[in-house]
């Protein structure tokens, strides 16, 4: 990808990014229900809400809240939750590193299953293993992240409860992070047992996030690869006596990952979006578990700024698919 | 499974549902809301201490469970065909019209789309219910806001692609004005994929109901859908789990049906597809 691509495809998210803004500020407002009348003790006197209400900014009109919040936000200040009465830039800062740790290792699941299973079923074509993958990719698409993290729990965690469903670190156990990126730290640090723990927690809600994209990818590389394997080039490496396993890992998956890198930034967003499900199934500290509590409380500035980090999160991961897709399909860089 | 078992399966399991949904009241044994406080919590007739009056058990309220499950069916039904119709006569229209016109209309509805796809679905459907307020007609609401962009896309992409076809050409020649193109010459042709994404939405539809349960947006306590038995089975699932997974066990169904439902009718609708299989 070019440099002036980029900046364009940059630039071209301004829109989408205050779009997504003036939507959710102007049907959080039109609400009837009043946010202020949330946190008021009993026996509040008017000039107390008052001055609660002109506190939050919520007695000048729409226009001009917008107008200040914007401006608050091109200053890196989401203002302040109504709910948790904390910083909305520090709640999001100290709760976004657990949700990419977990989308992290959900999209490293997807993809790695999603390859191993697309390939076994061309190697093992009209054979029993592509048959299985014929089912589950069926059964992973049509069953969304939300059921199966239901069905997870039902059976792995209470059925047969070998893993634990809730949280993310046993909290008796000692490990005091420096920094909210807690998976990586004790990689780095080598606390294994925290690695361990960490893991265990995480990969029931990383298992749902991934299932239904390592579905749709074995589809896609399945077929892809299918139609890779009666191209010229495999009979070239055919000629030349190549391995049957070595043409299909290194001579035609190449050709079929594209469409699985077009696939994956597509649904990688519905992954990070279903964290706001899962996380709060399995009751997990990232900020879609954050989200779902500040809809539910009404908390206006907390709810504004955990769309806009989702928006932002999405933009993002477009931008970084396109740069991939370029980089692996050389017919795109043309621009 | 085979591609015709499957389609069955789909067709079996709708037809099901729609009996299910209209004779709620001759089939279910009791009233889905009848509570008795006496007999919670009952067992389903296959365990121990179960009984053949309530063939799948009571819940905590002493409410009876297959009945509750019928009268979902009603209730997953209505949802599922009004708001997969008006999703999809929103984005059908939008799509036909930056299709065929291009411009600014184009412009104007891919930007919308592009803004719409930067939120994240779940939290939209969760926002909007929160302003809206408990209810189906929320739920119907919520899925047809966010769910038009589907059809919107593939119908626009769909619309592209015919327009320059040679049969447009000559409706063209002839003298059609635009809107009889668009309806009687185009429409027509992406019918077939239009019901394959009708018959996905109703599942989508289904499992959005649920996830507005699950966070308690979804309806008042005086109507019974699977989406709310799963979230009050969850508060119990270590003492009865089958609260939980009953309801959980019919909408999986329900959505595998429609997602067969949906394949099967694109492969006998598209001419390709039909030429492939013979």
């Amino acid at each position: 990808m070019s440099l002036a691509y980029f900046l364009r495809r940059l630039l071209l998210a301004v829109p989408t990014l205050l779009g997504v803004a003036v939507i959710v500020f102007v049907l959080l407002r039109v609400v009837p229900g009043d946010p202020i009348s949330m946190m008021i003790p009993p026996g509040a006197s008017a000039a107390d809400i008052e001055n609660l209400r002109s506190l939050y900014g919520f007695d000048k009109s729409i226009p001009q809240q917008f107008a200040l919040w914007i401006g608050d936000v091109m200053r890196g200040d989401l203002g302040v939750s109504i709910s948790q009465r904390q910083d909305v830039m520090r709640l999001v800062a100290s709760r976004l590193p657990a949700t990419l740790e977990l989308c992290l290792v959900a999209i490293v699941l997807a993809v790695a299953s999603g390859v191993a299973l697309g390939v076994a079923a061309v190697y093992w074509r009209r054979r029993w293993p592509e048959a299985i993958v014929d089912g589950f990719s069926g059964v992973g698409l049509a069953i969304p992240d939300f059921l199966w993290g239901l069905l997870f729990i039902l059976i792995l965690g209470v059925l047969i409860p070998i893993l634990p469903v809730s949280g993310r670190l046993d909290p008796r156990l000692e490990f005091d992070a420096a920094t909210p990126f807690y998976l990586f730290e004790a990689l780095i640090t080598g606390r294994l047992d925290i690695v361990g723990e960490l893991l265990q927690h995480l990969i029931l809600p990383a298992l749902a996030l991934a299932l239904p994209l390592a579905a749709a990818l074995a589809r896609v590389i399945k077929t892809s690869l299918a139609e890779a394997m009666n191209q010229d080039y495999v009979m070239l490496a055919r000629v030349k006596g190549y391995s049957r396993s070595r043409i299909l890992w290194r001579v035609a998956l190449r050709n079929a990952l594209i469409p699985a890198v077009t696939l994956t930034g597509v649904q990688f967003t519905f992954l990070v979006g279903g964290t706001v499900l899962i996380e709060t199934i399995f009751a997990y500290p990232g900020i879609g578990n954050l989200a779902i509590h500040a809809v539910v409380q009404r908390d206006l500035p907390l709810i504004q700024g955990l769309v806009l980090t989702f928006a932002v999160l999405f933009v993002a991961i477009n931008l970084l698919v396109d740069a991939t897709y370029s980089m692996l399909n050389p017919r795109v860089r043309v621009r | 499974m085979s591609g015709r078992l499957r389609f069955w399966f789909g067709i079996g399991v709708f037809a099901l549902l729609v009996v299910c949904a209209l004779g709620a009241p001759w089939i279910a044994p009791h009233d889905p809301l009848e509570q008795d406080l006496l007999a919670t919590f009952q067992p389903p007739a296959w365990r121990e201490g179960g009984s053949a009056d309530f063939p799948f058990g009571t819940d905590g309220l002493g409410r009876d469970i297959l009945s509750r499950l019928i009268y979902g069916a009603r209730a997953a039904l209505t949802v599922a065909v009004v708001a997969a119709f008006l999703a999809g006569l929103l984005g059908t229209v939008l799509g036909l019209l930056a299709g065929y016109f291009g411009g600014w209309i184009d412009a104007l509805v891919s930007r919308l789309v592009d803004i719409w796809m930067a939120f994240p679905p779940v939290l939209l459907s969760i926002v909007l219910a929160a302003v809206l307020g408990a209810g189906l007609h929320t739920v119907v609401i919520a899925i047809v806001v966010i769910d038009w962009t589907r059809f919107c896309r593939v119908v626009r992409a769909e619309t592209l692609v015919q327009r320059n076809q040679d049969y447009v050409v000559s409706a063209m020649t002839i003298g059609l004005r635009p809107g009889a193109i668009v309806v009687s010459e185009i429409l027509p042709n992406v019918m077939p994929l239009l019901l394959t994404l009708f018959s996905l939405e109703m599942g989508i539809a289904i499992v959005v109901e649920a996830v507005l349960s699950f966070a308690g947006l979804s309806v008042a306590n005086d109507t019974a859908t699977w989406g709310s038995m799963i979230q009050d089975g969850r508060q119990f699932v270590n003492q009865a789990w089958w609260l939980m997974a009953l309801p959980m066990g019919c909408i999986i169904v329900t959505v595998l049906a429609t997602n067969a439902l949906g394949d099967g009718l694109r492969e006998r609708t598209d001419p390709l597809a039909r030429t492939a299989r013979r």
